[in-house]
């Protein structure tokens, strides 16, 4: 280092000694604007590269992985569909089924994008706008419902619902899922609802307004965005959902949602990987596609959450 | 609580409003009748949030802890009534004089505060990497969250698929470029020997795979606080030091660092918490195997496996307890600390 910096000074030296000495600044800034880039390439390739794998897996046949399990890419005539054929059809037939698990998923995350607005919109309004006893240990009671670990509510969930047989069940699932999500949800959009100032509400109810009419009418469409972020942030988490849809719904192939699907189909062997992960990229693709549309509108909506948790 | 504050200062900032007007009774002074419909209105709306979370989440927790000190399986659940009749105090010595669950609750230690760790560092390094703009950061922020939104199933399924011994592409490779000698049982040996400058080291193979694989999923969580934090620092405090001569690590160290830790802290608190009680992420990549068995796997295991519905609810509630106990002597500690900032 030091000779290199004699020698850069002694070539440079007519330009302007001051400028181009090799300071501490001067290689740091240097370092750090090559790392920089280094860095960024790097983080672009372990984020990116597992899903560019599952899509680049799920369209190759099975004997070309095994004779060459390195190829980065595919060649266009060698792109094999016939996997997502496989996946998705029924059992009957030959395929996995994936057509009845995403009805499933679908009708879970749905289900529990609707119930969980409709009890949680209310609930955030009373706690952003209206005081009334207890508001603030529902509160703290929220947060605690949201920092607990779910393993110690499945022993309980699994085991009552298995005594009264509702085990198995989607909507005894759905009734979990909401329970759970309802306080994150309430938090999120309680942060949106402080921001809208009071005094428009105020002046509806000069003009007449109910309390019911102004949340209808004033506070719902200015929150739309929020209960829009909302909702694809609580459909993540249902679609993504693993733990409970495997405690319940396991016994029951017919009742199987993508993601227990795919967890329980990876461990045979009868079934080629590339099916599966035309499965994976079946479970995925729904998610990146919420995600890109609405990226702005989830971040922002999920650091308002946390922030002031 | 932070959320009034801001409420309030967010509502009076309102130029037009003719009356500053905070939240609730604190501002406007409402008659009592109003007030009482406020009330009442309140409770209306918050009672369907309030009966579900009672009815599934607060008496089950409490049912757990009936739950944990009888002897009781899925088998003989049938007989019994809902509050049960013998109780005994079985489980928990079960619980603390086997060897397996202290293991396990090492590993669970091990996991979630390397796992931490290592997700806010990255997620830091990503923060730092992004914070100035440039021609598609856009796409490279959106790319890093993507594993944190990916479907864990997917994600789980994909490393296992790239790690596999026989036909993964990280092996091939790895025996191709890197000059591994054979391919590596990333998630089903639980120690291997490597020698690192000539000295022999027992590594927990499977246990770092998972720890990484939870950094990798993770760090977008970090990285997305960070950043909004990063972006909310006033420029001139850089610029300023810039103008004294800090070089770079030098800024980072004085001026950025100390801007971050009240961050940094809370995320380490909301990670620990989260990485304590994950059960996905090892389940889906060993199944607890090959020394990764955390707790929440133990105790899904004894459920579902045994049917041992006492020992499961005892564990979960030792695990549960232990983890009460070192968020609360975390917060005594920094909490006085982030209200200053």
């Amino acid at each position: 280092m030091a000779t290199e910096a004699r020698q850069d000074r002694s070539q440079d030296s007519w330009v302007a000694p001051q400028a181009r000495r090799w300071t501490r600044d001067r290689v740091e800034n240097r370092v750090f604007g090559v790392l920089r880039w280094v860095v960024i390439a790097g983080f672009l390739i372990a984020t990116l590269f597992p899903f560019y794998y599952m899509g680049l897996l799920s369209i190759r046949g099975l004997d070309e992985v095994i004779q060459d399990p390195g190829a980065l890419w595919v060649s266009p005539s060698e792109v094999n569909l016939n996997t997502y054929t496989s996946v998705l059809s029924s059992p009957d037939s030959g395929g996995q089924g994936f057509l009845v698990f995403m009805r499933n998923s679908a009708l879970i995350a749905f289900g529990t994008v609707g119930l969980t607005l409709l009890v949680a919109l209310p609930g955030a309004y009373a706690v952003s706008r209206l005081e009334f006893f207890g508001r603030r240990q529902i509160s703290v009671l929220f947060l605690a419902v949201y920092l607990f670990p779910s393993i110690l509510l499945a022993v309980p969930l699994f085991v009552f619902f298995t005594r009264i047989g509702l085990r198995g069940s989607l909507s005894g699932l759905l009734i979990v899922y909401v329970s759970q999500i309802v306080a994150v949800s309430i938090y999120m959009l309680r942060n949106y609802f402080d921001t809208i100032p009071q005094s428009l509400e105020e002046s509806a109810a000069l003009d007449g307004c109910t309390r019911l009419g102004v949340m209808w009418r004033i506070s719902l469409p200015l929150a739309m965005p929020a209960i829009v972020a909302n909702g694809l942030f609580v459909f993540m988490i249902a679609w993504n959902e693993f733990l409970f849809a495997l405690l319940f719904l396991v016994e029951e192939r017919e009742k199987w949602t993508v993601s227990l699907g795919l967890s329980q189909l990876a461990g045979s062997i009868e079934i080629p990987t590339t099916v599966l992960m035309a499965g994976s990229v079946i479970l995925t693709v729904p998610i990146i596609v919420i995600f890109f549309a609405s990226e702005r509108l989830l971040t922002e909506g999920l650091t308002a959450g946390a922030e002031k948790g | 609580m932070s959320p009034d504050r801001e409420g309030r200062t967010a509502a009076s900032a309102e130029p037009a409003s003719p009356g500053p007007a905070p939240r609730g009774t604190t501002g406007r002074k409402p008659g009592p009748s109003l007030r009482r419909s406020d009330a009442r209105a309140g409770l209306v709306l918050i009672s369907p949030t309030l009966v579900i979370v009672v009815f599934m989440v607060v008496l089950p927790i409490l049912w757990t802890v009936l739950l944990a000190f009888q002897p009781l399986s899925l088998l003989t659940l049938a007989n019994t009534g809902l509050l049960g009749t013998d109780y005994t105090l079985e489980n928990f010595r079960t619980v603390v004089t086997e060897s397996g669950f202290v293991g396990s609750l090492v590993t669970t230690l091990l996991y979630s505060v390397l796992g931490t760790g290592s997700a806010i560092v990255v997620g830091l390094v990503a923060a730092l990497a992004v914070r100035h703009a440039f021609r598609g950061r856009t796409f490279v922020r959106a790319a890093m969250l993507l594993p944190y939104v990916a479907p864990v199933v997917a994600a789980t399924f994909v490393w296992r698929t790239m790690l596999d011994p026989q036909f993964g592409i990280v092996n091939h490779w790895g025996t191709r470029l890197l000059g591994w000698d054979e391919p590596v049982a990333f998630l089903t040996q639980s120690s291997s020997e490597i020698s690192l400058i000539g000295i022999e080291l027992s590594v927990p193979t499977a246990l770092l795979t998972v720890i990484a694989f939870e950094a990798w999923r993770s760090f977008p969580f970090a990285f997305l606080f960070l950043m909004a934090r990063i972006q909310a620092i006033p420029a001139t405090l850089e610029e300023a030091a810039r103008v004294d001569g800090a070089t770079p690590t030098q800024r980072f160290r004085y001026v950025l660092l100390p801007q971050l830790l009240p961050t940094i802290a809370v995320l380490s608190i909301l990670r620990f918490i989260w990485t304590f009680n994950s059960f996905d992420d090892i389940y889906l990549l060993t199944g607890g195997g090959a020394g990764t068995e955390v707790v929440s796997v133990r105790v899904f295991n004894y459920l579902t496996a045994r049917g041992d519905i006492g020992l499961a609810s005892a564990q979960a509630l030792v695990l549960a307890a232990i983890l009460a106990v070192l968020v609360g002597v975390y917060l005594r500690r920094f909490a006085p600390q982030e209200e200053k900032t």
